[in-house]
């Protein structure tokens, strides 16, 4: 069948420039670049760019640019390019169409109409270079109120404090799984999370037996294909989080495909090596919250309850209603994670229709625990699509405890976010686990790069805060007096808890 | 300032006081809560009620009718003045709870008082309780702290702790029951500064059952005070360190049992810090206090002489009317000043010396 597909992306090479060093040939691992021996020239197949501008980036002479295909379906805004180009896709191969990364359509983006007060006259601005200002968060279970022995002049604490994890930063790295990445990529945010003081989540699939020494610093997560779940894996990390949902895909299990699957990945997932791994949909053991509660508390058992455990679901419609019953469920954190939260593979048509934004989900549930009274009881994490210091400082102004950072991470080590990190070709050698592309990403200099990212985020937020007037971090928690809405409608501030700017 | 020897005196020396400071107020807010002014009713409730028209007042009195043995009803005497303007309508009124009541809601006579208050406060339009303890008051308005003194004929009346405050309104409007002290039973809290974390510190005591009304920000330390103290039963000292905790870089290089006092004070009430520049006077029966924020971004100055303890915001002030002090006391950032009835010394809490309790 010939493909009637346009190229999305034409590649322009500047022969005036090309020295056929053939970089871009050895980078592209699409095949988009070849040389052509009879008239001595680089020559590109347009049809096969995706857009991850490896080659531009690398070669070195500045040769390449990749421009949009001008070449598009006459303009009609209800049947525009993308959805065109779908149904053609479709029509030549019969199956649903998967894709990576986080929606990228354009519904409104909350955190963009949300702006941060600043401190004037009355109350002075503290300013971070000279004062210091504490990003330091506890996540975990609190009593509610604290008892105290008092007896003479000696006071001790009667109340026994639930485990809690500490970070310096209130910035968490999302789950990705080995499979997904590869154990370069866990590694880098395993020492990332270390040098920073915060954890990493080591997703569905296991944990490599080399990064066990990291185990302080890595959240294991249990998700309903329970791959590479033992008892050892659960007391290596320092806190469990039950995996129910994904921001990318609601209502969906996950697929890594049999040729994905090596030795390494096979003994961490505890599968035989080359098999199809498929994730279900639901836990098979969860069907409804008093099971949640069960898994909840088998797991604390095996860890003699000696961490915190999470529960990650999807920001859909019913946040509020669900987190609370979570919370009852004996959960210690909950994770809330938006429709923009990223996945390594996706039908497209979940990706982009299912699941709220992350802003919406968080107001509402922090809204609801507290008239509830159970807020205290959970902290809560915000994920998916956090994109800046900015988004953090907003998402803990509207009810998180902190955040996680997924994508940011990975673009931190390289990503360009062209979002074909199903096909295990990876250019920048992050969402494949071939051993030859793996390679390209140096876990020393990816792990350098998100400690920066990280770094520079938290003197971000420390100046943010300082212009608030606060010295910590706790005092923005749920503080929507900080934020003032534009652009939104009365129902929307509303949900949000905010009030209109200017008020 | 208060005596600690319980003895009463007039407002005479307080008023010389605040008037010290005009230059720290506009004339939009001032405002006296006395302690022992009603000692004929010294163990029954009085409210202090500000209503904005007769029809709020009605309401409240039908409230009021419903839940409680009113032992005394009384318009609090007022003088009209040229400064004053277009004043609300004060009453107070002795209050019993009645006894079948508090037995079926399954609380305490404070938890009852606190419960009530709220309800009024969001409930009646144009009505709220400036007051609610016993054998104390609160008198406040617009004005300057010697305009609502001669309004509210304050040489009328003598206690053992004063609390003055003088007003420049700017995040919140000057309005009546926007000023200063703020109380809740026993509670009086005055205040200088703002409060970044109001939000946070807001949100966490709604959760607890109190309704801030007053559109300020100081509201919420006078329900922190009451939580912490009379409902989670925490020694004033510890409450200094809710408000101002010291940094989690001192916490960490204490000694295990006090590292995990702090650490599960800071975690646990994380929320209540209160974030920002303040100076606050606190007051309830038997004890005056002085607490500053942790970067004390706003003056604070004890000095005792005799049987008195003096906090203030300026040295001048306590000078002007006790010029020969015997200490004079300079907090630091997050350090509480504590005078006690029957003390003859001020306790001062260091920020991260262990605290003592006797």
């Amino acid at each position: 069948m010939k493909s009637h597909l346009l190229p999305e992306y034409i590649v322009e090479r500047d022969y005036t420039k090309c020295t056929k060093c053939k970089v871009c040939i050895e980078q592209c691992t699409y095949g988009v670049h070849y040389y052509n021996a009879v008239k001595d020239t680089i020559e590109s197949k347009s049809e096969l760019c995706v857009n991850c501008l490896r080659c531009v980036v690398f070669c070195p002479k500045g040769a390449i640019t990749i421009k949009r295909n001008y070449n598009i379906y006459r303009e009609n805004y209800y049947w525009g390019q993308e959805i065109i180009t779908s149904i053609k896709r479709q029509s030549e191969a019969g199956s649903a169409i998967l894709t990576g990364m986080g929606c990228d359509k354009p519904y409104p983006i909350y955190f963009d109409r949300l702006l941060l007060n600043a401190c004037q006259v009355t109350n002075p601005p503290i300013d971070p270079i000279r004062e210091p200002i504490e990003t330091r968060v506890y996540l975990g279970r609190k009593p509610h109120k604290i008892d105290l022995e008092i007896n003479g002049g000696d006071i001790s604490l009667k109340t026994a404090l639930a485990p809690n994890l500490c970070v310096e930063t209130p910035i968490l790295f999302a789950a990705m799984s080995y499979g997904a990445v590869n154990l370069n990529v866990h590694e880098a945010l395993a020492r990332a999370a270390v040098e920073c003081s915060t954890y990493f989540n080591c997703g569905e699939g296991g944990l490599h037996p080399n990064l066990y020494k990291y185990g302080d610093h890595i959240i294991v997560q249990v998700a309903s294909g329970r791959f590479g779940v033992n008892p050892k894996y659960l007391n290596a990390g320092a806190a469990m989080e039950i995996k129910i949902g994904q921001g990318a895909k609601p209502g969906i299990g996950g697929h890594l495909p049999g040729e994905k699957v090596s030795e390494d990945i096979a003994m961490v997932r505890m599968i035989p090596a080359g098999t199809d791994v498929l994730s279900p949909a639901p836990h098979h053991d969860i069907y409804s919250i008093e099971d949640l509660r069960q898994l909840i508390f088998a797991l604390k058992e095996a860890t003699n309850y000696m961490k915190p455990i999470a529960v990650k679901i999807a920001a859909v419609h019913n946040s509020a209603a669900i987190a609370s019953g979570i919370v009852r469920a004996g959960a210690d954190i909950i994770v809330i994670d938006g429709f923009r939260g990223s996945t390594g593979a996706a039908p497209k048509v979940i990706r982009d229709n299912v699941g709220i934004p992350i802003e919406l989900a968080l107001a509402s549930v922090d809204q609801r625990l507290r008239e509830e009274g159970i807020r205290d009881e959970v902290s809560i994490i915000a994920s998916g699509g956090i994109r800046s210091s900015a988004d953090v400082v907003k998402a803990i102004a509207l009810g998180a405890d902190a955040v996680y950072i997924g994508t940011a991470a990975l673009v931190a080590m390289g990503c360009t976010l062209c979002q074909r990190c199903y096909t295990g070709k990876c250019p920048w050698g992050i969402a494949t686990v071939n051993p030859e592309i793996a390679k390209r990403l140096d876990p020393n200099d990816a792990y350098k790069r998100v400690v920066n990212l990280i770094k520079a985020w938290n003197i971000e937020i420390k100046e943010m805060l300082g212009a608030m007037g606060m010295d910590s971090i706790e005092s923005l928690r749920g503080n929507r007096e900080q934020l003032r809405g534009v652009g939104l409608t009365e129902r929307e501030l509303q949900i949000l808890g905010v009030k209109m700017a200017g008020e | 300032m208060i005596n600690i020897r319980g003895e009463r005196f007039t407002s005479k020396g307080p008023l010389r006081a605040i008037c010290c400071m005009r230059e720290r107020g506009n004339g939009l807010g001032g405002g006296f809560a006395i302690y022992g002014i009603y000692p004929n009713f010294k163990d029954i409730y009085a409210f202090h009620v500000m209503c904005m028209n007769a029809r709020a007042k009605r309401k409240v009195e039908e409230f009021l009718t419903r839940n409680f043995r009113i032992l005394l009803s009384e318009e609090i005497p007022t003088e009209n003045t040229d400064t004053i303007s277009d004043p609300p309508i004060f009453w107070r009124y002795f209050l019993e709870p009645i006894s079948s009541r508090l037995k079926d809601e399954r609380v305490d006579s404070d938890d009852y008082i606190v419960n009530k208050v709220m309800k009024i406060n969001v409930g009646i339009e144009g009505a709220y309780v400036l007051s609610s303890g016993k054998d104390m008051g609160v008198f406040k308005g617009i004005g300057f702290p010697e305009d609502l003194a001669k309004f509210f004929r304050l040489n009328e009346y003598k206690g053992y702790i004063w609390i003055c405050h003088t007003r420049f309104p700017t995040n919140t409007p000057g309005w009546w029951g926007g000023a200063h002290p703020f109380n809740i039973l026993d509670w009086s809290v005055a205040h200088n500064g703002e409060l970044s974390s109001y939000g946070t510190n807001r949100r966490y005591l709604e959760m607890h059952g109190y309704k801030c009304t007053m559109y300020t920000d100081t509201e919420v330390l006078a329900y922190a005070f009451d939580l912490l103290v009379r409902r989670h039963k925490m020694p004033i000292e510890l409450v200094a360190k809710v408000l101002a905790p010291p940094y989690w870089e001192e916490i960490d290089a204490m000694e295990t049992r006090q590292r995990l006092i702090f650490t599960g004070l800071r975690q646990v009430y994380r929320s209540l810090m209160a974030n920002g520049p303040f100076s606050v006077v606190v007051a309830r029966h038997g004890e005056l206090i002085g607490l500053t924020d942790r970067k004390k971004l706003r003056p604070l100055i004890a000095g005792v002489k005799d049987d008195f303890l003096y906090i203030s915001s300026e040295e001048a002030a306590i000078r002007l009317i006790s010029p020969e002090l015997d200490r004079i006391i300079r907090p630091s950032g997050g350090e509480i000043i504590i005078g006690r009835l029957n003390r003859l010394s001020v306790i001062e809490v260091p920020s991260l010396r262990m605290v003592q309790i006797k």
